[in-house]
Formats: C-alpha cells, sequence, structure tokens
C-alpha cells in the first residue's frame, strides 16, 4: 500500500528527500551542530519558513483542491500559536515564581497569584483570566492547540456549510470572522495580554542551559517532521477518491450534490483538517518567532497566505510551498534594507517603500497572467523539456 | 521543480554569505538602527531613525570615538513585533553592533528584550512607556509615568482644580497601565471611584460623537471634568475634531494628552484646539542655546526648514550623548563597561537643565506642561526640575515594594520587602 | 523675605543689566535708592501691591495666588485692566530687575509700557524678559475677578465674557454685584442669562433655605447641564458608619447584608477607626513566618504550609498561644457590625433643600434618560450614514456588478487626498471643498475605469481572482499614498460654517459635519435611485446585469456599461473619501478601515439593491451604538461582538435582509 502510493506519487518521494537533504544540510552548517556558517537568526527565519510552507499547503488544500478561498486560516495559525504560548509562558514564570518562594513554602494559590501578578502586573489584572486555566500543563496545551481551532472551525464551517454560504459570500465571511477575533484579542479584557500579546516564547522551560543556537535548530527539525509529514498526509488525501470529489465540488458543487455526495460533509471536514493544520504551524512558528500579538491574526495575513499560494501555483501541493518560501523570504530580503537601493538619477528607489507596490503589482500580474503560479511555470518548463526529447 | 527547490536553497544561502560577509571593516563602531521604516508606525519612527542618522554624522564629523569612525547600520522592522526580535538577533549576532537605537511601541520592545538579554546586546530606548520595567540591557531615555503622567496629573489637580477625570486612552498596554497607575494615584488624593470614567477604544478610532458626549455629561454634577487623553497616533485627530465640533473649550473641560506633540498636530487644524494640554519633557518651543543648535541641524540634516522636533527626538539625542561619553570614560565599546559607566553620566538636555543616568537606567527629566497654539506649536507653561525616572510606580501595591539598582544590587526587579532578587532579566 | 529678593533683583541689575535697560527704566529703579524704599515709599496703591507680589505675579499658582488677586482687585477701576492684561498674557517680568510690564514684541526686542498707566517704558531685549503665562487655572481666577468690574461695563462683548466667566466658576461673593446689576442691564438676551444665572446662584449660595427652594421650583426641570451642576452637589451623600442611631441630614439608612455588602460595612469601621483591620493573607503569611521555629510554626511543620487550611491552623495555634493578634474572620463580622448604624448622608444639611433638589433631580434625570436615548439615535443614524457612504459605490460595483473590489477603501482614501491636495492650493475651505467633491468623483472614476479596463475586464468569470488581484491593487495604492503624501495624516479641514453642533438641548447634539454627511448619503440615495430607474444609462446597466448576452443583442455594449458603472461606484467612493476626511483623519489606511464593515454593510443588506445596503448600514450603525451603550468603557468590544453578531446573522439569512428573489438571485 505505502510502496503503491509512493510509486504512485514520485513527488512525495522527490519532495521528502529535498526538505531532509536541506535540513541535514542547515543542521551541518549552523553553529550549533556544525560549522556555524549559518547564523542563528537565520536559522530562526528558515525555521519559520518551514512553518509557512506547512500552512500553505493547507491553504492549497482548501482553495486550491476544494475551491474555497477561506480568508481565516491564519486566524487558525494565530490560535495555535497562543495555545503554545500560554504554557510557554506560563511555565516559564512559574519557574522564576518558584525561587521566590521565603521561609513557607507557597500555597497553589499564592503561586497562581505571583505568576498572575508577573504575567498580567502590567496592565494590573489581579485574576487569571478563566482562559489559562490548563496553562500550567503542558499535554492540556498541546491538546487545545489542535482542539481549539478544530472546534473553532467546526463551527464555523458547519453554521456556513449548512446555509449554503458559498463563493465571495464565504470569502468575506471567514475575514469578518478573523477581523472579530484580532479584535477580541486586541482587547485587554481578552485575559491574552491585549496588544502586547505573549512574548518571550523563544525561552523554553526547562531548556534556559541549552541555548537558542541549539533549540532554534531543534525547532527546525520539528518544523521540517512537520511539514514532511504534512505534505505526505495532504498528498494522499488529495490523490484518492477524496481528493476527485473536493476537486469535482470545487470545478462545479451542483454537479457533485447531484452525484449523490454530501458536498457540505467534505468541504467541513476539508476546512476543519486544514484549520488543524494551520494550528500545528503556528504552535511550531511562534516559539521561534518570539512572540505573537493579535496583529498577527489581522485579516491582511491571510490574505497574503492566500496570495502566497496564488504565486506559487494553486492545485499543486509543491506549489503552495514554493510560494510561500519565495514570497516569504524575498520579502525578508527587501524588507531588511540588503536590497541595493536604484538611483534613477531624479528619484531613488528605496525597495523598503516600494517592495510592497511591487508586490501588490505581481499579484494582479500572477492573476491576470499566470493563474498558474511558479508550479505552472515549472510544468511548462517540463513540457518543454518532454516534447524537445520527443523531437 | 527539483531545479527550482535547489535555486531556492541556494539564495537562501546566498543570503546567509552576504551576511556573514558584513565582518570585513574593523575599524568602525557599528551602531545599530531598530525603527520600523514601513508599516503603521513609520510615521513616527523613522524621524527617530533621521535623528540618529544625523547624531551619528555629527559625531563622525568630531572624529568619531575612540579614534573610530561610527557607522550606522540600518534596519527595517516593519512595524512587524516578531520581526523586530527577529532584526534585533541579526544586528547583534551578524552585524556585530555595539549598541542599538530602537523601538517605539512597548510591544516591540517586549518583543526584542529576550534578545537583547540573551545576546547581551545593549538597546536605548527613546520612548515614554507605561514603566513596570527595567532590563539590564536596556536604558529607558523616555519618560517613566512619574515623569509625565503623574505631573500631568497633579497639575490637573492643584492648578486647574479638575475634581473629575476621563481617562480616555487606546487599548494597548501604556494606555491601561499608565491609567491604572493614574486611577490609584487618583484614589490616593481623594478622588472617589465614581469620579474616574475610563474608556478605550482601537487604534485609529475615528466616530468619537457618542464619547465626548459622555465626557461632557460628566459636568452634570457640579465638578470640575478634566481629560487625560492616552489616545494614541492617528485617533487623535478624530477626537480633537469632535471636540471642537461640540464646542469643548480649554477652559471648560481641558485635556492633557500624552501621545500628542508636534508631529501629531500637524495634521490637524489647531484653531479649535488653542489651550488644551501636553505633558513632555520637550517641546520644540523650548528656550535654550542647545535647542536651538539641534533645531538648526536638524533642518539643515533634512533639508526641510519646516520639519518639527518632538519629545522622543531630544531622548535619542540624550541617549545618543551620553552613550558616546560612556564609551569614552570606558574606554571600550563592551557591552558591560558602557552599562557600568553609563549609569551616572550627565548630559545637558534640550530644555535648559541637566539629564542623569539613574542605577535603574532610567532619566532624570523635567517635567513641561505645554498649550497648544495656532500654529501647532505648544507654549510652555509649567516646568518643574528634574524628576528621577521611576521604574516601578509607587501607586500600585504590587510593583510598590519593586525598585530596580543595577549598580548596588545588581538586579532591575527587588523586591524590598522580602530583599531579594525577584528576577535577573525581564518578565517580558 | 522680601526686602531679600529685592535685593537679590536690585544687584543683578547692578552688575549684568546693559545701560540701555537702565536708562529705559528711570521711574522704578535709582542706583542709590534701597530697593525697599523704591517698592514701598514711592509707589502706592495698585503699584505697590504689584511690586510687592511680583515674584507670585510673574510664577503664579492658582493655589496660592487668590489672595494676591484680591488685593489688586481691591484696588478699584485701574486693576481691571492690569488683570485683564495679565489675564491676556501680555505681562512680561524684566529678568534684570524683576520688574513687570506691558509687551508688545517688536522682533528682537520688547517694547515695554507701564502695566497700569500704559506709558512707554522704552525697550528691552528678549534675551532680559520673560513673557508671564498664567496657566488656565489661574486665568480662571482672574476672569473670577474682573467678574464685578465686567458686569456693568458699556461694552457688551465684555458683559457676555463675564458672565461666561460666572457660568465656568462663581462663588457667593458674587451674588450680591450679580444681582445688583439686573437693573442696568438693557440687551434683553443678557438679561435672560444673567437672570438665570442668578437662579441658579441662589439655589448654591442663596440666603435661606426657602430663598434656595423657591429658586429651585423657579427653574423647573430643564435639562441643562448648569442646572444639574447646581443640584447634584446639594444631593451627593456620603456613605458613613455611626455608632448607635445615624445623625445628620439623612437621605436613608442602610441595613448590612441588605443594602450594603457586610464587608462593605465592616469596611466603613475599619475607615472610621471602629474596629480593627481584618488579616490579610500577606499578614498572616508574615506573621507565621516570624514565627517559625524548629521548623515549626504553632506546632505545624513549615513544609506542609503550603496548603491555607493549615496556615489558618497555625495561626490560630499562635493566637491561643498569645504570639499573634486576633483576626476577624468572616463569620465575626457579622457580630461585630451589631451596634452600629449605617447611613447615606446629605452633604447639604438643610432638608427642605435636598427634598426639593432630588424631586427637581428625579424629574429632570428621567427626562435626561429619554434625551440621551434620542442622542444616541442621533449617533446610530449619524454612523449608519457613515456606513452607508462608505458602502454605497460597493453597492455598485459589487451589488449590482458582482465584482468585488478590495480596492474599494483606497479608493476612498484616493478621495480624501484629493481633497488635502485641493486645499493645498485653495485656501478658502467652503471654495475648496466645493471643488473638491467634483475633483474627487474624477479622480476615482478615472481610477476605477482604469482599473476596470486592465484587470477586472479580464476576470469576470473569476470572482475570486478578482479579489486577489484587486487587493494587490489595493496594497500597492496604499504604499503608493504612504510614498506619495508620507505615512503622517494629513489635514483636510471643514469650512467654518460645518464647525459646531446643532443642539436640541445640553443632552441631544450633534455636530453639523455628520448632519453634512447624512445629507450628502440622501443625496446619494436619491442620485443611485434615479441614475438606476430614470435614466438610460440605469436601463442599460440592469440590463447588462441580469443578462449581458441578450443586453448586448439588444445593441447595448456591456463593456461600456460595465465600464461606467465601475467608474460610477468608484467615483462615488470617493467623493465619500472627502466627507470622511473631513471628519476622522486622512491617511493612506483611511479606506481600509472601512473596507470590512462597507462589504458586511452590502452583503447584511442584501446584495442587488440599494434599499438593502440603506438597511444594512442602519442595521450595522443602530448595533454598534446599541452595544456600546451597554459596554461604554470598551469600544473594542462593541466593534467584536457587532462583527460577531454579522456573521451569525449572515449564516441564517444568507442573501441578506432585502434578498432579491427570482431568477435575479442565481448565482
Amino acid at each position: 500500500m505505502k510502496q503503491g502510493f509512493i510509486s504512485k506519487n514520485p513527488n512525495v518521494l522527490i519532495f521528502i528527500s529535498c526538505l531532509a537533504l536541506f535540513t541535514l544540510v542547515i543542521t551541518v552548517l549552523s553553529e550549533a551542530y556544525g560549522t556555524g556558517l549559518i547564523s542563528t537568526s537565520m536559522i530562526k527565519t528558515l525555521g519559520k519558513t518551514l512553518c509557512l510552507c506547512l500552512i500553505a499547503l493547507a491553504m492549497d488544500l482548501i482553495w486550491g483542491f476544494t475551491g474555497i478561498l477561506s480568508l481565516g486560516h491564519f486566524a487558525f495559525f494565530g490560535l495555535g500559536g497562543y495555545m503554545i504560548g500560554m504554557w510557554l509562558m506560563y511555565a516559564r514564570t512559574q519557574d522564576i515564581v518558584l525561587t521566590q518562594s521565603g521561609a513557607l513554602p507557597m500555597t497553589p494559590q499564592e503561586i497562581q497569584d505571583a505568576v498572575t501578578n508577573q504575567i498580567f502586573g502590567v496592565v494590573g489584572t489581579s485574576e487569571l483570566p478563566m482562559v489559562w486555566h490548563f496553562a500550567g500543563s503542558l499535554p492540556a496545551q498541546l491538546a487545545l492547540v489542535v482542539l481549539v481551532p478544530g472546534i473553532l472551525a467546526l463551527i464555523f464551517g458547519w453554521l456556513a456549510f449548512k446555509s449554503r454560504v458559498t463563493g465571495v459570500y464565504l470569502s468575506i465571511l471567514t475575514q469578518a470572522g478573523t477581523l472579530a477575533l484580532s479584535l477580541y484579542l486586541f482587547q485587554n479584557d481578552s485575559g491574552l495580554r491585549g496588544n502586547n500579546g505573549l512574548s518571550g516564547l523563544q525561552n523554553i522551560p526547562g531548556l534556559d542551559s541549552v541555548g537558542q543556537a541549539a533549540v532554534s535548530v531543534w525547532f527546525l527539525w520539528g518544523s521540517a517532521l512537520a511539514l514532511g509529514l504534512g505534505y505526505m498526509l495532504l498528498n494522499w488525501v488529495v490523490s484518492g477518491k477524496f481528493g476527485s470529489v473536493i476537486r469535482g465540488i470545487r470545478d462545479d458543487e451542483a454537479r457533485v450534490r447531484f452525484l449523490g455526495y454530501s458536498v457540505e460533509s467534505y468541504k467541513l471536514f476539508v476546512f476543519t483538517l486544514t484549520a488543524v493544520i494551520a494550528a500545528i504551524a503556528g504552535a511550531l512558528y511562534y516559539p521561534q518567532a518570539g512572540i505573537i500579538n493579535p496583529a498577527e491574526i489581522a485579516p491582511i495575513a491571510s490574505i497574503y497566505l492566500a496570495v502566497w499560494v496564488a504565486i506559487g501555483g494553486r492545485g499543486k501541493l509543491y506549489g503552495a510551498v514554493l510560494g510561500a518560501a519565495f514570497v516569504s523570504l524575498v520579502s525578508t530580503w527587501f524588507t531588511g534594507g540588503k536590497a541595493p537601493d536604484i538611483n534613477l538619477g531624479f528619484y531613488t528607489v528605496k525597495w523598503v517603500d516600494w517592495w510592497s507596490v511591487l508586490l501588490g503589482l505581481s499579484f494582479v500580474l500572477v492573476t491576470l497572467l499566470a493563474p498558474q503560479g511558479i508550479a505552472g511555470l515549472i510544468s511548462w518548463l517540463g513540457g518543454l523539456r518532454k516534447k524537445e526529447i520527443q523531437k | 521543480m527539483t531545479g527550482m527547490k535547489k535555486y531556492l536553497m541556494g539564495a537562501a544561502l546566498a543570503t546567509v554569505f552576504a551576511a556573514g560577509g558584513a565582518y570585513a571593516q574593523e575599524d568602525t563602531i557599528k551602531i545599530g538602527v531598530l525603527h520600523s521604516l514601513s508599516g503603521t508606525m513609520a510615521i513616527s519612527e523613522t524621524t527617530l531613525k533621521d535623528t540618529v542618522l544625523m547624531l551619528i554624522e555629527e559625531q563622525n564629523k568630531k572624529g568619531g570615538i575612540l579614534g573610530k569612525q561610527l557607522e550606522a547600520v540600518v534596519v527595517d522592522p516593519a512595524s512587524d513585533w516578531p520581526l523586530f526580535a527577529e532584526k534585533a538577533r541579526e544586528l547583534i549576532s551578524d552585524e556585530g553592533v555595539d549598541v542599538m537605537f530602537g523601538c517605539w511601541t512597548s510591544v516591540s520592545r517586549k518583543s526584542v528584550l529576550p534578545v537583547i538579554e540573551e545576546l547581551n546586546g545593549l538597546l536605548f530606548y527613546p520612548v515614554q512607556y507605561e514603566g513596570e520595567e527595567s532590563s539590564k540591557n536596556v536604558f529607558y531615555t523616555g519618560a517613566a509615568p512619574n515623569q509625565q503622567a503623574i505631573p500631568a496629573t497633579d497639575y490637573f489637580l492643584e492648578e486647574l482644580g479638575v475634581e473629575k477625570f476621563a481617562l480616555l486612552g487606546t487599548d494597548y498596554v501604556y494606555p491601561r497601565t499608565t491609567n491604572n497607575i493614574l486611577e490609584a494615584y487618583l484614589k490616593d488624593k481623594g478622588i472617589p471611584a465614581e469620579d474616574i470614567f475610563v474608556n478605550y477604544t482601537p487604534f485609529g478610532h475615528s466616530d468619537w460623537s457618542t464619547i465626548v458626549s459622555d465626557v461632557k455629561a460628566l459636568g452634570a454634577d457640579g465638578k470640575k471634568v478634566g481629560v487625560i487623553s492616552t489616545i494614541n497616533g492617528d485617533a487623535n485627530i478624530g477626537f480633537y475634531k469632535e471636540l471642537a465640533a461640540q464646542g469643548i473649550a480649554a477652559e471648560d473641560i481641558p485635556v492633557v494628552a500624552f501621545s500628542v506633540g508636534e508631529e501629531e498636530l500637524s495634521g490637524l487644524d489647531t484653531t479649535n484646539l488653542v489651550g488644551h494640554l501636553a505633558a513632555w519633557n520637550y517641546f520644540e518651543s523650548a528656550e535654550s542655546p542647545e535647542n536651538e543648535e539641534f533645531i538648526t541641524a536638524w533642518h539643515e540634516f533634512t533639508g526641510d526648514a519646516n520639519r518639527v522636533t518632538n519629545d522622543p527626538m531630544e531622548a535619542t539625542y540624550i541617549g545618543f550623548n551620553m552613550w558616546v561619553n560612556a564609551v569614552e570614560a570606558a574606554g571600550t565599546t563592551d557591552v558591560d563597561a558602557v552599562t557600568t559607566a553609563m549609569v551616572g553620566q550627565e548630559f545637558p538636555n534640550l530644555t535648559g537643565s541637566t539629564a542623569k543616568m539613574l542605577p535603574n537606567h532610567h532619566l532624570t527629566k523635567p517635567v513641561l506642561i505645554g498649550e497648544i497654539l495656532e500654529d501647532g506649536q505648544f507654549d510652555i507653561i509649567s516646568e518643574t526640575d528634574p524628576v528621577p525616572g521611576d521604574a516601578w510606580t509607587d501607586f500600585l501595591p504590587e510593583s510598590a515594594v519593586l525598585k530596580s539598582d543595577w549598580i548596588d544590587l545588581d538586579c532591575g526587579m527587588y523586591n524590598t520587602e522580602s530583599e531579594s532578587c525577584v528576577q535577573q532579566k525581564s518578565n517580558y | 523675605m522680601r526686602s531679600f529678593l529685592s535685593a537679590l533683583a536690585l544687584g543683578m541689575c547692578l552688575s549684568t543689566t546693559s545701560g540701555l535697560a537702565q536708562v529705559a527704566t528711570p521711574d522704578v529703579l535709582a542706583n542709590d535708592v534701597p530697593a525697599d524704599s523704591v517698592t514701598e515709599a514711592q509707589l502706592s496703591g495698585l503699584a505697590a501691591v504689584i511690586a510687592a507680589n511680583r515674584a507670585d505675579i510673574a510664577k503664579p499658582s492658582r493655589q496660592t495666588i487668590g489672595p494676591v488677586i484680591d488685593q489688586i482687585a481691591a484696588e478699584g477701576e485701574d486693576a481691571a485692566a492690569f488683570l485683564t492684561a495679565w489675564e491676556a498674557r501680555e505681562l512680561g517680568q524684566r529678568e534684570s530687575d524683576g520688574a513687570i510690564f506691558k509687551l508688545d514684541r517688536q522682533g528682537d526686542v520688547y517694547a515695554l509700557f507701564n502695566p497700569i498707566t500704559g506709558e512707554p517704558s522704552g525697550t528691552a531685549p528678549r534675551s532680559d524678559i520673560n513673557e508671564i503665562k498664567p496657566n488656565s487655572g489661574v486665568r480662571g481666577l482672574i476672569n473670577s475677578a474682573l467678574v464685578e468690574f465686567q458686569l456693568n461695563a458699556a461694552d457688551p462683548t465684555i458683559r457676555a465674557a463675564a458672565l461666561d466667566s460666572l457660568e465656568r466658576n462663581s462663588d457667593a461673593s458674587q451674588l450680591a454685584p450679580l444681582r445688583a446689576s439686573l437693573e442696568q442691564e438693557e440687551d434683553p438676551a443678557l438679561l435672560a442669562r444673567k437672570q438665570r444665572i442668578e437662579r441658579l446662584l441662589t439655589i448654591r449660595f442663596g440666603e435661606t433655605a426657602q430663598a434656595r427652594v423657591d429658586a429651585i421650583n423657579d427653574m423647573g426641570a430643564d435639562l441643562s447641564l448648569d442646572l444639574r451642576a447646581a443640584l447634584n452637589p446639594i444631593t451627593s451623600t456620603t456613605t458613613r458608619a455611626f455608632k448607635g442611631a445615624p445623625t445628620g441630614n439623612i437621605a436613608r439608612t442602610l441595613t448590612p447584608g441588605q443594602d450594603i455588602d457586610q464587608t462593605q460595612a465592616y469596611q466603613l469601621l475599619i475607615d472610621a477607626g471602629l474596629q480593627p483591620a481584618r488579616l490579610t493573607a500577606a499578614d498572616l503569611r508574615r506573621t507565621l513566618e516570624d514565627n517559625i521555629s524548629d521548623g515549626q510554626v504553632g506546632g505545624i511543620p513549615v513544609f506542609q504550609l503550603d496548603d491555607p487550611d493549615k496556615r489558618i491552623a497555625a495561626y490560630r495555634a499562635l493566637v491561643a498561644q498569645g504570639q499573634a493578634q486576633a483576626a476577624a474572620t468572616d463569620a465575626d463580622i457579622a457580630d461585630r457590625l451589631s451596634g452600629y448604624s449605617f447611613a447615606e448622608i446629605y452633604a447639604d444639611p438643610d432638608a427642605d433643600v435636598t427634598t426639593a433638589a432630588a424631586m427637581a433631580l428625579k424629574t429632570i434625570d428621567m427626562k435626561v434618560a429619554a434625551m440621551q436615548a434620542a442622542d444616541l439615535g442621533l449617533d446610530a443614524i449619524s454612523l449608519a450614514s457613515i456606513y452607508f457612504l462608505a458602502a454605497i459605490g460597493l453597492a455598485i460595483t459589487f451589488g449590482v456588478m458582482g465584482v468585488i473590489n478590495m480596492a474599494h477603501g483606497e479608493f476612498i482614501t484616493m478621495g480624501a487626498y484629493t481633497g488635502y491636495v485641493v486645499q493645498l492650493y485653495i485656501t478658502d475651505y467652503t471654495a475648496s471643498i466645493i471643488v473638491a467633491l467634483p475633483l474627487a468623483f474624477a479622480i476615482t472614476f478615472i481610477a476605477g475605469v482604469a482599473m476596470e479596463r486592465l484587470v477586472i475586464r479580464h476576470l469576470y468569470k473569476r470572482p475570486l481572482e478578482t479579489l486577489l488581484a484587486t487587493f494587490g491593487i489595493s496594497i500597492a495604492l496604499q504604499q503608493l499614498f504612504k510614498n506619495i503624501f508620507g505615512t503622517q495624516a494629513r489635514p483636510l479641514t471643514s469650512p467654518s460654517w460645518l464647525d459646531g453642533q446643532w443642539a436640541l438641548n445640553d443632552v441631544v447634539s450633534i455636530s453639523y459635519i455628520r448632519i453634512a454627511i447624512f445629507v450628502l448619503a440622501l443625496i446619494f440615495l436619491a442620485l443611485f435611485l434615479y441614475v438606476m430607474k430614470k435614466t438610460r444609462l440605469g436601463l442599460e446597466v440592469r440590463a447588462v446585469t441580469q443578462n449581458p448576452s441578450m443586453a448586448a443583442s439588444m445593441g447595448i455594449n456591456p463593456d461600456r456599461i460595465n465600464m461606467l458603472t465601475f467608474g460610477l461606484g468608484s467615483g462615488i467612493a470617493g467623493i465619500a473619501g472627502v466627507a470622511i476626511g473631513l471628519f476622522a483623519k486622512v491617511t493612506s489606511e483611511l479606506g481600509s478601515d472601512y473596507i470590512v464593515q462597507s462589504f458586511m454593510t452590502v452583503v447584511v443588506g442584501g446584495v442587488g439593491n440599494i434599499w438593502g445596503t440603506l438597511a444594512g448600514a442602519s442595521l450595522i450603525g443602530v448595533l454598534q451604538k446599541g452595544i456600546e451603550f451597554f459596554n461604554p468603557s470598551n469600544t473594542l468590544a462593541a466593534q467584536t461582538y457587532m462583527i460577531l453578531f454579522i456573521i451569525i446573522f449572515i449564516q441564517f439569512r444568507p442573501r441578506g435582509i432585502i434578498a432579491l428573489k427570482g431568477r435575479a438571485a442565481g448565482d
């Protein structure tokens, strides 16, 4: 069976080997486990990029394969980050607090109060908010990484798909939902530290002695593993009959419904599955980024996600990965001040100022001229080569 | 496909090598500038980037420091908070900068903090903030609450006779904390809880009519009402326009703002706002030879005689010069040596008094209260003696017992009750 | 002390002043005369008072300046001129000798005038003069002192200024002069104001209780703030604890457990020093820590003390051993409260007055509540009209044509910036707005047409991709605005006839600019209906929307119609931008703040129907204000809940409030 799946989908093998090779090379060049040619900050950037590739995969499944343009998947990504962030903050603070107990051992209430004071002291909440109830337990928060976004997606999807909200309406609805969530989190009263969000997430409790150089490589491994598994899973999902059905939904929903398939169930499943994958990607991303706050969830982030997939190429899983990696790395390069300014004589083009304009226009051009994105380009090149061989 | 993948990896590696290759010049002292040049905060932070560049240029004209020229390394964290952490790490570990000037919002500072504490970097933070923090690796050259909010509130209580307060703020940590401190302070001063009206609005809020009406209605019980505004950025414009539209004059309901400076007023017609107040440690209208010189240099550097100066620019100016002096005193740019040499540094500020760096890494600063004039400048009507900045406010019970002293106690969060250091690093 | 200061000033004068300054001031200082004798022997009356209080006058503080102002005011008519100049910040102090002058700035020097007589006293360089800037608190006091001089002034504007000052702050001493001035007042409007203020002052400071009660009854129940401001302090109460029966002007008595929480009641006793404070967790911990011996406290091993119950047990043991003070537990409180009474006591001791005031307030409060609801309604309508204006362009492009234009917000911004640029060149605000409105329409119309031609035309069959492409345009435009206009907010100022507000009373009011936006929204509604129903263009648009190929075969050019419709929608967005910029800010993000709300307005209302958009905007406006009303301290929460409500609403009514029926409703 496994043999069959791989041989039917040779691109999985290629992808996994590329990913493994990439991880190996980075590890060998890292500061912690190798020559130190690649700095820790670069490793973090690469690790984060892998997580972005993972959520781009999810986006490709829901948009490229199922035809639902969700403008809310970054919200699930962020929620995953918040869930793991709560544990990271709580556990780290608890370690600090415990060193502070005086002559008497602290009561559980005292520990909780002290942690609350440290985490929320700045904004003056004296009681631990309800949502932090499980924050002290890693297994519970890990479960919540999957459960919270999963259940939210299930409820939202069930309501939306049941009411036959489709197409552009659904996109706007998901966007509104994302806006509502980010506005909610922006409030201090939400209990998740408002605009400041959760910070210091790169310091893993109990791993103080290890150092960021090593931790960043571990997270790179974790992200690569998740991406690899995600790629295999999604490839398996789209290659079977299930894949045919969801592609059918994308191309003509009514026809699939008349064929007797429960279109809503398929959509709901894909929506929830991709939400969970997005959340896992987020849970891996934010400990590398170090801070999560509501601005991360702003509607624009989800639109960017769609853009990555569009530029990479919809309907091709590797296209999504390429798009996410390409756009986010190029974006980093241009905004990093490393790109040389272009002096036109009468005006100097500073990329910091003009990068967004370029990016915006490139969406337009890609949508208009190359709807298949980078992946389409590669297929086209592949096609040319084949033709040449045939000649 | 594989070709593409390899190309991509190659590109990534190339970036890495490019970053690694930047070590070449060893004969300069590198200064990192970590201010957003794009995104929502670019509006405020670009000015500070220019200020640092101007100061570096001037210092280089004077021959640099320790015989070396200064070199600015400018990065753009793009108002994206995680990116601040990433860029700070790049600056310290890849670029090898000796000091950084940067950040504006609290969240960006909180994002950077763990990184600079881990890598033992050095950051000068030039903006007024909510306090409740003191890091070994950060020097806070902006105002702590007791250098802006508390004196302004005193002014309201004593000089204007305000008995009822409306604390209006944008919903984020600086207004929240400041308002918490002020609520506690006002209750201390005998203002009952029901005479304190608190409201939070989102960033960029524009629909102010209800809130302004609410404030106006506070006057119904015959007490003098005053507004303390920690409204941030663009939202102020709608707020002041609504104040003007509802005919609220400064004599009826005075408004003192902590985030409105010369720069913000340039987006407004100020004729209807004359007499409303702002509290800062610096106004462009301050009269001192240093200030005149600074303004002239700024106009020359930007090539624009209309560019205004503001408080965070002064904070950058003080911080930069103190750092220069500290490096010269220490004879090295080593972070530990410089942080030790920084404490006790004195430098004339732009308003005619002297700023001194305290062991808690905050400055002494005079508190100025200015009335808005028709031309968008401020008329300074009150100036205190320099007030020492307090990292942990005395008006919230949890932080009243805390103290910061990096010289004698080597601790930024020292509990004076249990006489122990709560933690050496920050709690972000 | 004063002589010391003067001597100091003199010393400074001798050592630092230039010859010019000395020549300029022969009337105040002579070199060989001691300062004291100058100020006290040679000057008299007002001049002496001023000279004696120079330091305070130069740097006045509201808390201490009162007596000085009174002294000055007691000097008669001359004092008024001096006080007026002081209040107007026309005075300055010469640094070299501390003398006070009236100033007139002439370039780098000041022309000096005697502050009392107004005689010229030469000039002084800027560096030698400190301008005297009394703050607004001090100015308020000066104005109060000026009132008695101004009430009978010949100039009605001065009399009005005196009344302004009286309305802001007043005291008992002003009642008599005000009453005296009533007879002389000729201007009927001012007389009415004076009478009203007299009544209000009588309520507060009347000599007899009867006079005050009469004044209260005279005023009736009007809604103005100043009446409430006079009545409320009379009826304000404090909650106090009494040993035995309560005394004073009792508003109501409180029974612990019913009207007042037991712990609160106990806190009152603590505050009054009638009962000892309660044991806090921190005190408990401290006491236990202080009494650790042999690893035990009160017989309980220390390591077990992470249990709160054990801690209390240990504390009890300590109390039993006499090592700690007994503290009140929750159970004790009820016992300890007995023997005390609690009551709300009026601040005003006179029961007749408080009863009358309370009665009056009761009526007023009911009216105020009704008016507040009306005011909230106005705000809601205003917000709805803003949303409607922002969404109406979208109702055309999205509602009629079905094109998702994510750059709609940027068209709004473009309109606002057009207004800003026009104001750079046309400084008359009224004229600039008149020019800006059609210009904004023209510019955004062209931009819309260009976008339709270049991008959207190719994507009519792919709505999701239109969304992406227009979003790309939105990002690019937004950054372009930043590059051109900077990130700073730009001023867009409304003409002065739109300043101010329409006020029904002190509760219900709305600014003119919002009324203007409301009117603009109505005009556009009418315009839209007219274009769609009565013009050839409207007919063709409807035809193309319903069936493009059929329309084409009837000789309509669908390309042209699409282009024009899209241009029309964009153009209206531009005009909306000018209007929104007038009351809010003009930044590159102005439009994107409204884009999600605009889409929701159209979707909630129902696509393809302008009445739907109107209904959607009203629903959203009313909803947002309603939620704000219930949670006034957090506007952000209101927005969140509003969006949530809309999401749920759409789930149950996916076609919106006004859904199209039949074939037109097809996707």
